[in-house]
């Protein structure tokens, strides 16, 4: 009887000890893929502000968004035509998005920049640099890179960058609490 | 806590958020609560409506313990124990 229990309890033990393993850890993963002035924002004002609340924060950029990560003052060499053609044609950093509404020929983003200012909400480059200082991790899609011919070497300097597969974005948000595709 | 008693409250570390707007507050508090003991008092001033109702709810998340607020004239004195 007690060695029935015995083993019982360790059964037991090792379940919860496998359950505690498979617990989501306070950590939000977000996928940014739109590349859209406005839900870029909304991207990085969710993600400061969980860094705020000492959630630890991980963005997946993959497609559109990657080009976001682009740094407008430098260039890659040894592109093919296609690409230069993506890399000409796509945004060349935070300061080239566009809004996804109401965009006007430019004159909505311009807009929006300028109300932005006036009411003191911090633009994307600030909230960029912030997500740094904050530790919010940064991976970047391999796939979407090559795809859009963009190289390592003209994308910004940011310290917690990385280059991953779908592998990587999967695992971390197995074990995050949140998820959000923006 | 009562209005009065927050205004009797003597703050430890006054936090001043006002004119920035979301997450400026909340990230003005995380970076000024390194600063403060525990057990200390904490002050964070915010002309932005929604910090009234996202300074509660990151005290409970970072387990301090929220007093209360006093709104005066569209600035809101948050006040909060470490």
């Amino acid at each position: 009887m007690a060695n029935e229990i015995e083993k019982q309890v360790a059964e037991l033990a090792e379940k919860v000890k496998k359950l505690e393993n498979r617990q989501a850890k306070d950590q939000i993963s977000i996928i940014a893929y739109s590349g859209d002035l406005d839900k870029m924002l909304a991207a990085m004002i969710i993600a400061t502000g969980a860094r705020a609340m000492d959630t630890e924060v991980k963005i997946f950029f993959t497609f559109w968004a990657t080009a976001m990560l682009r740094d407008k003052n430098k260039s890659a060499k040894g592109k093919d035509l296609m690409s230069k053609m993506f890399g000409f044609m796509l945004p060349r950093g935070t300061s080239q998005l566009k809004l996804s509404k109401l965009n006007i020929c430019g004159m909505g983003t311009a807009m929006l920049k300028g109300l932005m200012k006036k009411k003191r909400v911090a633009s994307l480059e600030e909230m960029l640099a912030t997500a740094g200082e904050l530790g919010v991790e940064i991976n970047v899609c391999e796939m979407s890179m090559d795809l859009m011919g963009f190289k390592k070497e003209e994308m910004i300097d940011y310290p917690n960058l990385k280059y991953v597969g779908v592998g990587s974005y999967l695992a971390d948000a197995d074990e995050s609490r949140i998820q959000l595709f923006i | 806590m009562t209005t009065d008693e927050l205004k009797a409250l003597k703050s430890d570390k006054t936090v001043d958020a006002r004119g920035t707007a979301c997450p400026g507050p909340l990230l003005a508090a995380k970076k000024a609560i390194g600063d403060v003991q525990a057990g200390q008092i904490m002050e964070i001033l915010s002309s932005d409506e929604g910090t009234k109702n996202d300074i509660p709810k990151w005290c409970k998340k970072m387990e301090y313990n929220y007093l209360g607020s006093i709104d005066e004239d569209g600035i809101y004195r948050l006040f909060l124990k470490k």
